[in-house]
């Protein structure tokens, strides 16, 4: 099997505009799992290309391997077979430290479960990106402040995160993955663990961040929030069951 | 990631679990005095021993007549003339021609007596020698007056009495200085009092009375042709092992022998000191080594807790590399946070180490070796290095995505 690792413009699908290239691109992408001797597929070859400003859900039934392809498109995990070219970069040319170095750059995480550092305060933990890029410490708090101020909690920087509801740890966790300005915004169920006035208050949120022109990915099993995104990607048993997108309002 | 950055959220783990980290600090801090301590005492008593060598004086040979071991040298076994040391010896090794690195020589005819004083008895050495006797043996004369060469001709009843033997023959208000006391059978006028010189090793050098041997030979140890121990000063401790050759190679002339088949012991003070000091250093190292151990326990301790803390916040490496922390932060982090809790154990153990050694332990004060802290604390960050090094790797090498998975 040949492996291309040129980023190629894709044969099918259409036209790619030559100006931007997508942001994300899996073309025939499958995950296999040995558990003992039993092998899973977890994706049976997925093709997905995720545009540049896009809000994209994708949706399924656990089990449907959302959860594999979201690992796959964060670069936690590599895929079987197939390609995956983040933001035009074949992943599977990089090593593991240049992997992780780059996806970090590229991608902001939100998680279900916040994910902040404890006993650290908002402020710090938006800064810790940008602290690991090598970004100076003036010019961090300046970027952290602001990524804080567009999510609303500018007045809450030096609570740690047990002082913050879930829906506030929730906007901290979106502020850190705003504050390195990636190129995509993958979300993990991030209205899980919320009520609906905190999921309410995080959608907006993200609707804003996708107004601003970010590109976001939201793995989601909930129909209401999907209903927010403008396509919406359904997964069933490793295969695309449907892409659908909603018209532009 | 500035080294300010790092220190601060090393110190966070720090003091995220104070009492973990408490213990773990504790048992660097008990290796880190362990060491300091130890080597103290084994320094202590090294210059403990010294010291009572160099009272003894450090440039001085020790003739004996019991010479069939031949100071160190073995003889042919064909020796079966009797040498002795008498004052005929003595003459030949003052010779400055022959011996220019002498400065004295005194016989000792040597006895122990009971000494008594209106009712008082104590038990002393009698010295029996000539005047040289006391500079060469570091004696001085506190009250009163040393005895004279005039009294040795004289074979004058005269002594010099040390500071034991007159605390326990006279009461706090005597003056000791022309008073008689009772030596065995024969009755002695004080005519001086020795300087406390302490005691030096086993023996009490304070518990000695200094007379004429002329005297001694009289009426204590019966008058004999030969001397039991001849003692020679010599010029300086620099020159003793050329006095030691001089004297040799003059009473083997003397007696018709070869140096090597002589049959005297001679015994070099500088000699002494070197091995009891060479002796005392392997006990300051034995020290220093089963110190070293706790050390490595401590350390031990580190890595233990540092494998704990590893596991327990491997939710939070994960978040920390899948929002862009290098494999160097993290490693970074965790090592620096091993160095951390070494070195403060490091530092509070040499305080300890410091205060502990101000006490005298089991009659010896310990004397703080600039090296031992030096060392001790150097070993205190290899450790910490050393020790936090594979949990550190450990958690650099997780996978975010297992990591994030730990619950």
């Amino acid at each position: 099997m040949s492996t291309p690792v040129m980023h190629a413009v894709p044969a099918e699908g259409g036209a790619a505009p030559d100006t931007a290239v997508p942001v994300i691109e899996l073309r025939d992408v499958a995950k296999t799992y040995a558990i003992g001797d039993i092998e899973v597929h977890a994706l049976r070859g997925v093709s997905l290309t995720v545009e540049r400003g896009d809000f994209v859900a994708i949706m399924g039934a656990s089990g449907s391997g959302k959860s594999t392809l979201m690992n796959i498109i964060g670069c936690l995990d590599v895929p079987s077979r197939g390609w995956y070219w983040l933001d035009g970069v074949d992943v599977r040319t990089l090593d593991e430290g240049a992997l992780s170095r780059v996806c970090s750059r590229k991608i902001g995480f939100v998680f279900q479960s916040f994910n902040l550092i404890a006993r650290t305060s908002a402020l710090a933990n938006v800064e810790l990106p940008l602290a690991y890029m090598g970004v100076g410490a003036r010019e961090r708090r300046v970027r952290a402040l602001a990524a804080l101020d567009a999510v609303g909690l500018g007045d809450r920087a030096a609570h740690v995160p047990s002082e913050l509801s879930g829906g506030q740890q929730q906007r901290v966790a979106v502020a850190r993955a705003l504050v390195t300005n990636p190129a995509l915004i993958l979300a993990d169920e991030p209205t899980g663990n919320l009520d609906s006035v905190a999921s309410d208050d995080v959608m907006e949120i993200f609707d804003t961040v996708h107004r601003a022109g970010r590109t976001v990915v939201m793995i989601t099993h909930e129909e209401e929030i999907a209903a927010r995104a403008h396509r919406v990607v359904r997964l069933r048993d490793g295969e695309i069951l449907s892409d659908t997108t909603r018209d532009a309002p | 990631m500035s080294w300010r950055d790092n220190l601060r959220i090393a110190v966070g783990g720090i003091v995220s679990n104070k009492l973990r980290s408490a213990l773990t600090v504790l048992g660097v801090l008990i290796g880190v005095a362990a060491v300091v301590i130890l080597v103290a005492v084994g320094t202590g008593s090294s210059q403990a021993v010294a010291d009572q060598i160099a009272k003894l004086g450090t440039n001085t040979l020790t003739v004996s007549a019991t010479g069939r071991f031949g100071g160190g040298r073995s003889t042919t076994g064909t020796q079966s003339r009797t040498a002795s040391l008498t004052i005929a010896s003595v003459k030949a090794l003052e010779d400055p021609d022959n011996a220019p690195d002498v400065v004295s020589v005194s016989p000792v005819a040597s006895t122990s007596v009971t000494a008594t004083f209106d009712g008082a008895t104590t038990t002393a050495t009698v010295d029996g020698s000539t005047p040289s006797y006391l500079a060469a043996e570091n004696y001085s004369v506190a009250a009163g007056r040393a005895i004279t060469d005039k009294d040795v001709d004289d074979h004058a009843r005269v002594i010099d009495i040390g500071q034991t033997v007159a605390s326990e023959l006279f009461t706090s208000g005597q003056n000791p200085i022309g008073q008689t006391v009772q030596l065995g059978s024969a009755s002695f006028t004080v005519v001086g009092l020795l300087a406390a010189k302490g005691s030096s090793g086993l023996q009490d050098a304070d518990a000695v009375a200094i007379a004429p041997y002329t005297a001694v030979e009289d009426v204590l140890t019966g008058y004999s042709q030969s001397f039991s121990q001849l003692i020679v000063q010599g010029r300086s401790a620099s020159t003793l092992n050329l006095a030691q050759a001089e004297v040799e190679s003059i009473l083997a002339s003397a007696n018709d022998t070869t140096v090597a088949a002589l049959p005297f012991r001679v015994l070099n003070q500088q000699t002494l000191l070197t091995a009891a000091t060479s002796t005392s250093r392997t006990f300051t190292v034995l020290l220093a080594a089963v110190a070293a151990i706790s050390l490595l326990v401590g350390g031990i301790g580190v890595m233990n807790i540092m494998l704990v803390t590893v596991t327990e916040r491997t939710r939070e490496i994960g978040i920390r590399k899948a929002i862009g922390a290098p494999k160097g932060a993290i490693l970074t982090q965790f090592l620096l946070e091993a160095v951390l809790l070494s070195l403060i154990g490091g530092v509070a153990g040499i305080l300890a180490g410091l205060v502990g050694s101000r006490f005298r332990i089991d009659g010896v004060q310990p004397v703080i070796a600039p090296y031992s802290i030096v060392l001790s604390f150097a070993i205190a960050i290899a450790v910490g290095v050393f020790f936090g090094f594979y949990p550190a790797n450990r958690a650099a090498s997780l996978r975010p995505i297992d990591a994030l998975r730990y619950e």
